[in-house]
């Protein structure tokens, strides 16, 4: 007690920071004046804003919505605005929206279009939020074999017949599985459903269609464009690639030699030639290995070198994601007796696709907006093909800007959407809470 | 911990004479390296071995080798009756009946506790999703956890995971366990909750295979310690003779330097 020289009896209550170090002051001093430099690049960077906005901002008010033509147009603005201004002219986005949309699909037939849409949106809800039932998902796996006989027509019995396939697929699956394994079982199945497609559907769908003839009109694939085109193309490859791509990924670490050789030599074959050359591939080359009378349709061809496409890329992003897993996971795994696909299914796959996400998400951006590249075998993509044909017509022949920047906002809000989700999930997913 | 206590010493009698696992004239190489030689090694059902040694003398591997997690290049492997070939079935069979505890404790992360419990009785043996769940809090009731069911591991202290994963090989009723240093990567203050869970293993006669450090454990609840250096069996005896009686001389400089402080 003798050499305690202080005791505090109250406690001192808590006291504000200085001024300079809260609120707005702070921020601006650290974030915007924090040297001589950075006061500088600041203050470009302002000008440089206010420049830009002062150059758009006139353009952009100056819009006009309802004309005939660019001429119209232009008469509006000076008319309004004086001799020299200048202005948007949306009127062409209001008078050619639907070819943006759709392309030169038959206008009568729009409401399967709509009822497409609606169902996708639909099919991919119970996808993307995991409180639905489950059993929704059902639909999900059928929407696809829906959607392709609304949007291209024909006989009902093509695609029930097609659905028929995949029920034989997954019953010759079934039923080898446990005696043979996944593979050999997954492999039998296939070749089944091949020599189904092949040989019996043409004819059964011919019985059937004198039978009970169920049909919409049809569509020729030459007829889609737009975001349309973009929209089949980018969500089958999406989903199809998916899948793929983590075969591929497993398939590279395999122990199989032939499994892991093909997988490489896929992967880095397509990795290794822009899109652009697999698109000509689809377009020219395959019409000369394939024989003459076989209608195999350039959507459909174009759609599958896609999904290769971002399959290949898929499958680096996730070894890059089973490359994170820490070995005890596998090793507990094995220790607890789970065989290969159950250890892949329930431990590492959810694991290596969570740190994954970013770069899968980022790889079906990416997909998406190289769509647009279909341009280069005359499909008419919404950017370069639907922009083209529009300024094809004499009324609106020098506009550049307004089909652009509509096609570009309609990109971004899909590709935000996508980036949006992404870190929803990243954030839905995370277990490293302490 | 130091004194046997009389539980586990009244454990130690009840050894059968039925054989868990036969290891003979075993041999494993890493490429040019023979990191096991000639192991030859016989467990009964019930017995509690301790495996010590110094660190790379090939204790973990040789454990390894019972489940398959490492392959042996020659010799003879049985587990429980059945012979570990490349054979995939038998692999599977065997790693369902043999549980492994690791040093790192390799919970499935993604996984609330429950859920790491439940998963391999749920695919493995296809019991029903309630029952396991049963099965899965009657362990953790055991290991002295059933509060942390619906947590994930990250939230959970180092000794709290070391439970769970003992709990999570439990679930699948194995008739032999492997620890495969289960102490090592925990706080000094952590270790006895493990610990404790462990010898009351233990004491239900359980058949254990425990390489650590630990060896008041060792002394409490081994019928056989094994002595391992540089990829061989150096010796083997009674926990009481081992630590007491060191025959060879490789074994007594360990043990000064282990007990030594």
């Amino acid at each position: 007690m003798s050499n305690t020289s202080f005791v505090r009896k109250d406690m001192l209550p808590p006291a504000p920071p200085p001024v300079s170090q809260t609120g707005a002051v702070k921020w601006l001093r650290e974030n915007l004046f924090a040297g001589p430099l950075n006061s500088a690049l600041t203050v470009l960077g302002f000008g440089f804003a206010i420049w830009l906005i002062q150059a758009a901002t006139p353009w952009l008010l100056h819009s006009v919505w309802v004309a005939d033509s660019q001429n119209e147009c232009r008469a509006i603005v000076q008319e309004r605005w004086g001799p020299d201004a200048t202005g948007a002219c949306w009127a062409i986005i209001r008078a050619r929206w639907h070819q943006f949309l759709f392309g030169f699909y038959p206008i009568d037939e729009y409401w399967r279009l709509f009822v497409t849409f609606a169902g996708l949106l639909l099919a991919i809800l119970p996808v993307l939020a995991t409180s639905l039932p489950r059993k929704l998902l059902w639909g999900s796996v059928l929407y696809p074999l829906v959607a392709f006989w609304l949007l291209w027509g024909g006989s009902v019995w093509g695609p029930i017949l097609t659905l028929a396939g995949f029920a034989l697929w997954a019953g010759v699956f079934l039923a080898l599985q446990v005696r043979l394994g996944v593979v050999v079982a997954a492999g039998v199945g296939l070749v089944a459903a091949s020599v189904f497609w092949i040989y019996a559907v043409e004819p059964i769908e011919t019985g059937l269609q004198s039978v009970l003839p169920l049909a919409l009109p049809e569509v020729d694939s030459d007829q889609f464009g737009g975001f349309l085109l973009a929209l089949v193309i980018g969500v089958t490859a999406i989903v199809i690639s998916l899948p793929l791509g983590i075969l591929l990924a497993l398939g590279r670490q395999s122990d199989m030699l032939i499994v892991k050789s093909l997988s490489v030599g896929f992967i880095e074959f397509i990795r290794g030639v822009p899109l652009i050359t697999l698109l000509f591939t689809a377009s020219l080359l395959l019409q000369y290995f394939l024989p003459s009378d076989t209608k195999f349709d350039l959507i459909l061809r174009v759609v599958i070198l896609v999904t290769f496409f971002s399959a290949a890329y898929i499958a680096e992003v996730i070894r890059g994601g089973l490359a994170a897993l820490p070995r005890g996971q596998y090793e507990a795994a094995d220790a607890l007796g789970l065989d290969y696909w159950q250890a892949q299914r329930l431990i590492i796959m959810p694991q290596a696709l969570k740190i994954s996400i970013p770069g899968i998400v980022s790889t079906f951006i990416g997909l998406f907006k190289d769509t647009t590249l279909v341009a280069f075998v005359g499909l008419m993509d919404p950017l370069k093909g639907i922009s083209t044909a529009v300024r094809a017509d004499i009324a609106w022949k020098g506009i550049y800007w307004e089909p652009y920047i509509f096609v570009a906002v309609i990109f971004f809000i899909f590709n935000f959407s996508m980036s949006r989700y992404s870190m929803y999930l990243e954030r839905k997913l995370k277990r490293d809470h302490r | 911990m130091s004194e046997p206590n009389t539980q586990a010493a009244r454990a130690q009698m009840q050894v059968s004479d039925e054989i868990a696992i036969q290891i003979s004239n075993m041999n494993k190489w890493y490429g040019q390296f023979h990191v096991l030689r000639d192991i030859n090694l016989t467990v009964q059902r019930g017995e509690r071995i301790v495996i010590a040694g110094p660190s790379g003398s090939g204790k973990s591997t040789m454990i390894r080798c019972i489940n398959r997690l490492e392959e042996h290049q020659a010799g003879q492997i049985i587990v429980d009756g059945i012979e570990l070939t490349s054979d995939l079935k038998n692999i599977d069979k065997v790693r369902s009946e043999v549980g492994m505890v690791f040093q790192h404790f390799n919970l499935f992360p993604h996984l609330t506790i429950l859920e790491n419990l439940t998963l391999a009785p749920i695919w493995v043996r296809k019991v029903p999703k309630r029952e396991a769940e049963e099965t899965a809090m009657y362990f953790l009731e055991k290991v002295k956890i059933p509060e942390q069911a619906n947590k994930y591991p990250g939230q959970l202290s180092g000794g709290q995971q070391q439970r769970v994963a003992i709990a999570r090989s439990l679930c699948m009723k194995p008739r032999i366990m492997l620890f495969d240093e289960p102490t090592s990567a925990l706080d000094p203050e952590m270790i006895k909750e493990v610990l404790d869970t462990m010898i009351e293993l233990a004491e239900e006669g359980m058949t254990m295979l425990c390489v650590t450090h630990e060896m008041g454990f060792a002394q409490a609840v081994a019928n056989r310690v094994i002595f391992m250096a540089d990829g061989q069996i150096v010796e083997q005896n009674n926990p009481h003779d081992f630590f007491n009686n060191p025959q060879s001389e490789r074994t007594q400089q360990f043990l000064s330097q282990i007990l030594g402080h």
